[in-house]
């Protein structure tokens, strides 16, 4: 327990200090939204200066980000200038729809990865190893890119999937089993292209995890002792490597995420990776720190939840050295 | 346990090498054809053919439209078919031999040496575009080849970067402790808990977005570099911590050597293989990371040619679907991470297996 609170305290400190960092870069930026607007003949100098008065943007550093902590505090993000809404508002909406696609996708490739990993560990070297092997690579060697820009061609060729966005446009007219499946059908692409980009690094770890495991001396007495080898498998090798495959997984939501922004810009799928895009575009702070703050504590209640399941799983992680 | 041990005899240990040394001649060759350029390339990166926007891959002939075979190759030349979209037709009375080391536009080598001889070309007024052309109807082909000088060789500075901030950073953690130790490694973690295109993206959001096509690429260079450099900075440290420990650094102490020469001599050696597998990893991600910058409008400016620059137009569906080869500029990149990956993995095992 101690350990918990430990860890929730380091998170803490942690989010702390991200926002302070990316505080003090994005306002060491030349220029922000409202300067931008003096290049428009259209906005007078008082109206920019009454602007900036009113965001506070004519403030000392320190003194922003304490009222910005505040009103973070009070769960305001703050205010998007292009999009005229506040982030909270704003973020929200997007944040969503991109947790939906990365878990999707992040179920979607450990369903895959689990069988697949244990299956090439368990006939190592033989020939589905070998495709196997031959796959991951390939799919490593494949830019973030390409996957999302392949699965389009295949959309706008087969004319079976709605290509961007995530529902149609009658969406809100649709009955419920006809919203699903225009979800469903909207979402199915970009869900296999952002699986398809973490798939072969989980492959590659889970094979390596169960090979150290079969490799421990407990396994080899499992086997002298002539228990099946199936029963190894499942009951012991499993669990042995448990511990280093649930560490992948809190971290592998990092580049989900990463690879998520990525996939939803080139599929116009309306997360979070337009709009940061937008509003590094439109020099929208608020609305980049706003994103960052939440891909940062999405990551950390990732690596959080990955050690309280170890914790659960793996005695050896109670015993404190 | 038995295949540790054979991983580790002599003639493994012989194949690994060669190995080793295949991948690096592949990319040693590929950057000096980046470096020769210009001489590869038939054209001018930024030579428009506006008459001839999209054209389709031109296709190389031997045998002549009476069924004669020639032992020169050649082209014919290209008519704009009527109709909105972009097709050509070959006119077959057309004829453009192609031909080896001919003299063409100038271009210079590395800057300083002038040159106007192209590995090859077709007699004017014929053109051969390789791998097609984009909306301006530049040479793909040419494009890429100097498109490979920014995008390979980003990655590289930038890794240097990275590993020289993560060495020094690292080595200091790992050698002085204490409260150096804990400063470095907490503001490492700071930059271990953003996802990294996200980090790379709110920095990208604090710099200025039009600039020059040189000041794009110091800037990208800084920004991939100094983005990455807490992971390597962990490694070091910690095989400098280990390294401190041992009995070599411990008895160059007791002899009188200093902090300075200790951690020159003894401790910064070791910590090679690390730094050469870390750049065998990081050199492809930040290559990826040029090209989805670039691709996004946020990283190398048109009308200078980079893999991602080029490749951006495909986000309008209708470029994606109906020209193929505007993907080339992403498909050279899959032979590029695959070598890369193998180099990683070929770093990696001896250390691992010997540990």
């Amino acid at each position: 327990m101690a350990y918990l609170v430990r860890r929730l305290l380091h998170t803490l400190f942690l989010l702390m200090g991200v926002s302070m960092l990316s505080f003090l870069f994005l306002q060491l930026a030349p220029g922000d939204y409202v300067s931008e607007m003096l290049l428009n003949p259209q906005v007078s100098p008082q109206t920019i200066a009454a602007m900036r008065t009113q965001y506070g943007l004519d403030r000392p550093l320190p003194v922003r980000y304490f009222d910005w902590v505040k009103a973070v505090a009070h769960g305001d993000l703050g205010y998007s200038f292009a999009y005229n809404l506040p982030v909270a508002s704003l973020l929200g909406a997007r944040a969503r729809n991109t947790l939906f696609l990365t878990i999707s996708a992040a179920v979607l490739a450990w369903l895959l990865a689990l069988p697949l990993g244990v299956l090439a560990a368990e006939q190592r070297g033989g020939w589905y190893d070998w495709v196997l092997g031959m796959g991951t690579s390939t799919l490593l060697s494949t830019p973030d890119l390409l996957l999302p820009l392949v699965l389009l061609i295949f959309a706008v060729r087969s004319g079976r999937f709605p290509v961007g966005g995530m529902t149609s446009l009658d969406y809100s007219d649709l009955s419920a089993a006809g919203k699903l499946h225009d979800l469903v059908s909207h979402a199915a692409l970009p869900v296999i292209a952002l699986a398809l980009t973490t798939l072969p690094v989980l492959v590659r770890h889970v094979r390596a995890s169960v090979l150290d495991a079969m490799a421990t001396p407990s396994l080899l007495t499992a086997r002298a002792y002539g228990i099946r080898k199936n029963g190894i498998l499942l009951r012991h090798t499993l669990r042995l490597a448990a511990n280093p495959i649930i560490t992948l997984g809190g971290l592998s939501i990092a580049t989900l995420l990463s690879s998520s922004l990525l996939v939803e810009v080139i599929m116009s799928w309306p997360g979070l990776g337009p709009m940061l895009l937008e509003a590094i575009l439109g020099r929208d702070f608020y609305v980049v720190i706003g994103a960052v703050m939440f891909s940062t504590v999405l990551l950390t209640l990732g690596n959080l939840t990955a050690d309280a399941l170890l914790y659960v799983v793996d005695p050896r992680t109670r015993v404190r050295p | 346990m038995r295949h540790i041990d054979r991983q580790l005899d002599a003639p493994y240990l012989m194949r690994h090498k060669r190995t080793i040394r295949w991948l690096v001649g592949f990319l040693l060759l590929l950057h000096l054809a980046a470096l020769l350029a210009g001489f590869l390339a038939p054209y001018s990166p930024t030579a428009q053919n506006r008459e001839f926007p999209y054209a389709a891959p031109t296709r190389i002939h031997f045998v002549d439209a009476s069924g004669h075979f020639h032992l020169r190759p050649f082209v014919y030349g290209m008519e704009q078919s009527s109709g909105d979209r972009q097709i050509y037709t070959a006119d077959s009375a057309n004829v453009h031999s192609l031909r080896f080391l001919v003299r063409g536009e100038g271009y210079s080598l590395a800057g300083w040496w002038k040159s106007n001889l192209h590995l090859f070309g077709v007699d004017a007024p014929g053109k051969v575009f390789l791998l097609g052309t984009d909306a301006y109807g530049r040479d793909q082909f040419s494009r890429l080849w100097f498109g490979s000088q920014i995008s390979l060789v980003t990655p590289l500075v930038a890794t240097v970067i990275s590993l020289g901030m993560g060495v020094t950073l690292g080595a200091m953690a790992g050698f002085w402790g204490g409260w150096v130790d804990e400063v470095i490694m907490r503001i490492a973690e700071l930059f271990l808990a953003i996802p990294w295109l996200y980090l790379l993206f709110a920095v990208r959001a604090a710099l200025p977005l039009s600039i020059s096509p040189v000041g794009a690429f110091l800037l990208l260079v800084t920004l991939i570099g100094t983005v990455g450099w807490a992971r390597p900075a962990r490694l070091i440290r910690s095989v400098v911590l280990t390294t401190r420990q041992q009995d070599f650094v411990l008895s160059a102490r007791a002899a009188g050597a200093s902090s300075g020469s200790i951690l020159r001599q003894h401790i910064l050696p070791q910590t090679w293989g690390v730094v050469v597998t870390q750049a065998a990893i990081l050199i492809p991600q930040y290559l990826l990371a040029e090209v989805t910058l670039s691709f996004l409008g946020i990283g190398v400016p048109e009308p200078t040619p980079s893999w991602g620059n080029m490749a951006g137009s495909v986000q309008q569906y209708s470029i994606l679907t109906s020209y193929w080869w505007m993907l080339a500029p992403v498909m050279v990149i899959i032979p590029v991470m695959y070598v890369y990956d193998r180099l990683a993995a070929a770093l990696h095992e001896p250390v691992k297996s010997s540990a």
